[in-house]
C-alpha cells in the first residue's frame, strides 16, 4: 500500500467506501505496481500466506490453472473451463467460482466485514478467445454480486492498447469507464523513457457519493516507482529537476 | 508454485474477504528472502545448477542468453520460468544467430535441450551451432578483433556528447572466471563430441502432425497443441516440474521455438488479418507460460512480428510474453548506404522487461542500441556515432 496514493485518493484502509468499482488501466507502461496497492491495501496488517490459509484470500492463478485445465481432463467445470471450448464461450464458470469464493461463510470466528474482487487483468481473457461482450457480462454479474448484493469492491485491472487498433480491447475498456466509480490511468510518458519519471497517473473519480459534486473530478500526477514505494508529484515538480 | 506479491506485515486484520483472479506474470513466484516461506527444499540448492545464478535485484534464478552483451541488458540474464521473445529482423539473418546461441549456451552449461521448428530439422539446427570460444583461445581472437576495430576518432575526447563518456562500456570481453555467459566463434561449429553428449529433444512439425498422437480436445491449431502436449511431456518425464516421483531433476531444461507464427505453423496470422485462427497463438503462448511457471525451463521464440497484419495481436503477444527483443536490420533499407550506420548491421530494441517480484525492472537507460556481427562475434554497442557528427 503507497501511502502517498491514499492520500491521493483521500481514503484509508478503516475509512474505505464500499459498492465500488475501481479500473485501473495503463497505457504505453506497466501498471502493475496499482495492483499491488490495492491488493495490500484491502490486506492491511495480513500476510498473504496467513490470509490464504484462513481462507480469508481466495487466489485464483490463471497460469497454473490453464496447464491444469488444458493437460487433465476435469470431472467438475474448471473456472477457466472456456479454455477446452473451440468456440468463444461465456464465463460463467468463473463467475461460479468467485461467487462461491465470496459467499459470506457463517463459522464461530468473527466474519469478514465486506468482500473484495481484484482481477489482474482483464485484458488476458480477450487473448484467451473471449469476446468483449463475454467480459462485460461477467463483470457485470460480478457487480451485481459483489457490489450490490454483498456491499463490497472490485478492482480491475485492464491494458489500454493505444494505437495498436485492439477493438475488442477498446469496446472492453469504455464499457467498464462508464460502469466505474473511480479510474486509475497510468501511461508511460509521451516523451518516452526518463530515468526519475516513470509515468503519468491520472484520477478520474466518476459518480461521486456527495450530490454537491456535479461534474468528475479528475486528477493528473506523475510518479516514479523505487523499490518498495511510489512516490507521486505535480507535474514538471519531480524532484530530480527541482 | 505458490504465488505470494509482498505485503505488511502481521498484525489485527481488518477482516475483509479478497478473492483475486490474477493472470499476470508478477505473482507466479515466491520472493526468494528471509521470509519466503520456504516449503520445498529445492530453495537453497537451485543456486547450483550449473550456468545459473541468482538475480542481484530479486533473488531470481537466471541463466545466460548466450550473449552476455545480452545478458547485461536484460538485467543480468533470463529469469527461469520466463520467455524471451525475438522479433525477428525482415530476412531472418540475425534472429537465428541469437537462437543458436541460446542452445549453444544450453549445451556448453550441460542443459537439456528442447528445439521446435516447422522448418528446419532440429538435428540439422544443432549442427549449426557456433563453437565456444574458450578462455586460453579467445584472449588473443579478442585483442585481434578490437584492434581492427580502433579508429583514431575513438582516442578524441567526446567533450559535446558528455552523456556517453558517464555511460559504463558495454562488456565485450570475456570474463574469464566466471561460469555464467560464454562467448561463441561465428565462423565455428560445435564440436561434434559436445552435442552428442547433450541431452536434448527435437520437435520437427512435419514429423509430429503426421502422427497419430492423442490430442486432448482444445482450439488451438494442431501443430501448437502438438507442441504443447510435446513441451509438458519433457517437463513431466524428465521431472523438470518436481511432480514425477521417480524422477529427481536438478538441472534446466531449455527450449527454443522457431519461426511462431508462420505459415508453416499452421497458423494464418501472418497471412490474413482477421483469420480464423486468431487467437490460436495467444493462447499458445498462455498455456506455455504456464507450464515455464512450473518448471524449471527458460524458452526462446522467434517469431516474424514484421508479417503479422493485425497490430492488435502483436500488441497481445506482447503483453503475453515476458522479455521482448526487436532486432531491426539495415539490409535493404536506405539506412544501408548511410554513413551514419557504416558500422552496424541493425538495431536492436529492448522492448520489454518483467517486473518479476518488484515494483520494479533493471531497465538500461540507454536505448540506441546497434548490432554488428563481425567475423566471428555478434555484438550489442551503444550507437556512438552521433557524437562524432555533432564534433565537427
Amino acid at each position: 500500500m503507497f501511502v502517498e496514493l491514499n492520500n491521493l485518493l483521500n481514503t484509508a484502509p478503516d475509512r474505505a467506501e464500499q459498492g465500488k468499482l475501481t479500473l485501473l488501466c495503463d497505457a504505453k507502461t506497466d501498471g502493475s505496481f496499482l495492483v499491488h496497492h490495492f491488493l495490500s491495501f484491502y490486506l492491511k496488517g495480513v500476510s498473504l500466506t496467513m490470509a490464504r490459509e484462513r481462507g480469508q484470500l481466495v487466489f485464483l492463478e490463471g497460469l497454473k490453472s490453464a496447464v491444469d485445465v488444458v493437460f487433465q481432463a476435469q470431472k467438475e467445470p474448471h473456472p477457466l473451463q472456456f479454455l477446452r471450448e473451440a468456440n468463444a464461450g461465456n464465463l460463467k464458470p468463473l463467475f461460479e467460482f468467485v461467487r462461491e469464493a465470496l459467499k459470506p461463510v457463517d463459522s464461530g470466528e468473527a466474519r469478514w466485514t465486506y468482500p473484495v474482487l481484484l482481477v489482474d487483468d482483464l485484458s488476458v481473457l480477450l487473448s484467451l478467445g473471449m469476446g468483449a461482450v463475454a467480459v462485460l457480462d461477467f463483470i457485470h454479474y460480478c457487480r451485481a454480486t459483489v457490489c450490490w448484493e454483498l456491499k463490497g469492491n472490485m478492482v480491475v485491472l485492464v491494458h489500454d492498447s493505444g494505437d495498436a487498433e485492439d477493438e475488442e480491447n477498446d469496446i472492453l475498456l469504455n464499457g467498464l469507464s462508464h460502469q466505474s466509480h473511480l479510474i486509475l490511468r497510468a501511461e508511460g510518458l509521451a516523451t518516452g523513457f526518463c530515468r526519475d519519471v516513470h509515468g503519468q497517473l491520472r484520477i478520474l473519480w466518476r459518480r461521486p457519493s456527495q450530490p454537491a459534486v456535479h461534474r468528475d473530478q479528475s486528477f493528473t500526477y506523475q510518479y516514479k516507482i523505487q523499490d518498495k514505494s511510489v512516490s507521486f508529484f505535480a507535474k514538471g515538480m519531480s524532484p530530480a529537476v527541482l | 508454485m505458490a504465488a505470494v506479491a509482498t505485503c505488511g506485515s502481521v498484525a489485527a486484520s481488518t477482516g475483509s474477504a479478497v478473492a483475486t483472479a490474477s493472470k499476470s506474470n508478477v505473482t507466479s513466484f515466491q520472493r526468494r528472502g528471509p521470509r519466503a516461506s520456504v516449503t520445498n527444499d529445492s530453495g537453497p540448492r537451485l543456486v547450483s545448477i550449473a550456468g545459473t545464478r541468482p538475480s542481484v535485484r530479486n533473488g531470481q534464478l537466471l541463466v545466460s542468453t548466450g550473449l552476455p552483451a545480452l545478458d547485461q541488458l536484460l538485467g543480468g540474464g533470463l529469469a527461469v520460468g520466463t520467455v524471451l521473445l525475438i522479433e525477428e529482423d525482415k530476412y531472418n539473418i540475425y534472429s537465428p544467430l541469437l537462437f543458436k546461441y541460446f542452445l549453444a549456451e544450453g549445451i556448453v552449461n550441460g542443459h537439456t535441450l528442447l528445439v521446435a521448428s516447422a522448418k528446419e530439422d532440429p538435428a540439422n539446427i544443432l549442427q549449426e551451432l557456433p563453437a565456444p570460444l574458450l578462455d586460453d583461445k579467445c584472449k588473443k581472437e579478442f585483442d585481434e578483433d578490437v584492434y581492427n576495430h580502433k579508429t583514431p576518432e575513438s582516442n578524441i575526447k567526446m567533450k559535446i556528447a558528455w552523456r556517453y563518456q558517464l555511460l559504463p562500456k558495454m562488456e565485450i570481453g570475456p570474463v574469464s572466471s566466471s561460469r555464467f555467459g560464454h562467448y561463441y566463434d561465428a565462423s565455428k561449429r560445435m564440436p561434434q563430441e559436445l552435442i552428442e553428449a547433450s541431452n536434448w529433444h527435437g520437435f520437427f512439425l512435419p514429423e509430429k502432425i503426421s502422427s497419430t498422437l492423442k490430442v486432448e480436445p482444445c482450439s488451438l491449431t494442431p501443430g501448437y497443441t502438438k507442441l504443447l502436449q510435446f513441451i509438458q511431456n519433457i517437463i513431466y518425464e524428465e521431472g523438470f516440474d518436481g511432480s514425477n516421483p521417480q524422477k529427481k531433476q536438478r538441472n534446466i531444461l531449455r527450449i527454443g521455438i522457431q519461426n511462431l507464427g508462420s505459415p508453416l505453423w499452421g497458423d494464418d496470422i501472418c497471412c490474413a488479418e482477421n483469420g480464423g485462427n486468431s487467437h490460436s497463438l495467444t493462447k499458445f503462448l498462455y498455456v506455455l507460460r504456464g507450464l515455464l511457471r512450473t518448471s524449471l525451463s527458460a524458452c526462446i521464440i522467434t517469431m516474424p512480428t514484421h508479417l503479422i497484419q493485425n497490430k492488435a495481436i502483436i500488441a497481445r503477444v506482447t503483453t503475453l510474453s515476458d522479455v521482448v527483443v526487436g532486432l531491426e536490420s539495415f539490409i535493404g533499407s536506405e539506412r544501408e548506404t548511410n554513413p551514419l550506420y557504416k558500422d552496424y548491421h541493425g538495431l536492436i530494441h529492448i522492448r520489454q522487461i518483467p517486473r518479476l517480484n518488484n515494483l520494479i525492472c533493471d531497465e538500461s537507460d540507454v536505448k540506441d542500441l546497434a548490432f554488428k556481427l563481425k567475423r566471428k562475434l555478434f555484438t550489442i554497442e551503444v550507437r556512438e556515432f552521433l557524437c562524432f557528427s555533432l564534433q565537427s
